[in-house]
């Protein structure tokens, strides 16, 4: 049986950059930062959930070729790839302090039946939720 | 060491494509203001003209059509989920004539907005699909042939606010 999700990779145009903005930005904590024969490991995760890393992967050779790279990171500065959902216990206040340090948000929070939920981009331009459950919702 | 070519030049896409990224966002976010092609143009830090020729290489239509077709889909939503009147919903998106706001619905859902809205009462129950992802997951289309009249496409999106549609 499966028992949970670990690791989930996100495409950046630039992990040094990404780096800054996940941990400075988001808040989030440095899991492994590693070269190894060219290719960098990097992950990071939020601090309460230490089971979880997001991969932040650039796309490039020895990973994809040339080309392939091309097309990801065009489609990630298009703004068109969505890597998830970041849950909040409070999508309000959170938006407020993202938004300070410089997030740039595409939709405040808002009020939906099952959550509060408000959208950001990060650094390369994917996008991201930012939703507080409502108690009782799945 | 110089930057070989084809970095360089994947470096200059991206970056072009990330300014034209800034216009599409600014068109997601503030579609319930009145923007002009100017405003958004100089989001992306580009010549109303050669902006709007960028962006529809890079996105398949013109800022114009992308911007009303933003403008339908968030009022769709708030059809399906806000108790708000046709006419407040209208506003809300950023369409300055209700007139030119039920021909643009029309011709892109095919049915009127009440229509659409009475629909939406009847079936019931909150949406399935969480609101984000129908906010990013639905880049608004113009319907075919529609954005391929030259006319129509590099007219300016003020030209709707003027009620053109109507």
């Amino acid at each position: 049986m499966i028992k949970r999700l670990s690791h989930a990779p996100v495409w950046v145009l630039d992990q040094d950059s990404a780096k800054e903005f996940y941990t400075e930005k988001l808040g989030f904590e440095v899991r492994t930062d590693a070269t190894m024969d060219g290719l960098r490991w990097l992950t990071v995760g939020p601090k309460d959930q230490p089971d979880f890393e997001i991969i932040l992967a650039k796309p490039g050779p020895p990973m994809v070729d040339d080309e392939a790279a091309r097309s990801i990171s065009a489609l990630v500065a298009r703004g068109q790839l969505g890597a998830g959902v970041m849950e909040t216990d409070d999508c309000r206040r959170t938006y407020e302090e993202l938004r300070k340090r410089g997030v740039q948000f595409l939709q405040e929070p808002t009020d939906r039946p099952y959550a509060i939920e408000a959208v950001f981009r990060d650094d390369s331009g994917n996008w991201f939720s930012l939703t507080q459950r409502k108690s009782g919702a799945a | 060491m110089e930057t070989p070519r084809h970095v360089r030049a994947l470096m200059t896409d991206v970056d072009r494509l990330a300014h034209l990224r800034h216009a599409k966002d600014l068109m997601d976010r503030a579609y319930g203001e009145p923007l002009d092609l100017d405003a958004i143009a100089r989001e992306a830090g580009y010549s109303r003209f050669h902006f709007v020729r960028a962006f529809r290489a890079t996105y398949g239509q013109t800022p114009r059509d992308y911007l009303s077709g933003r403008r339908v889909e968030r009022a769709r939503e708030l059809l399906r989920t806000a108790n708000l009147t046709v006419t407040e919903v209208c506003f809300l998106v950023g369409f300055s004539s209700l007139g030119s706001f039920s021909a643009r619905f029309k011709e892109e859902v095919g049915v009127s907005p009440s229509r659409y809205r009475d629909r939406a009462v009847r079936r019931g129950g909150a949406p399935p699909i969480p609101g984000c992802f129908v906010l990013m997951w639905t880049q608004p289309r113009a319907q075919s042939g529609r954005s391929h009249s030259d006319a129509r496409s590099l007219s300016s999106i003020e030209s709707e606010r003027k009620g053109e549609v109507t």
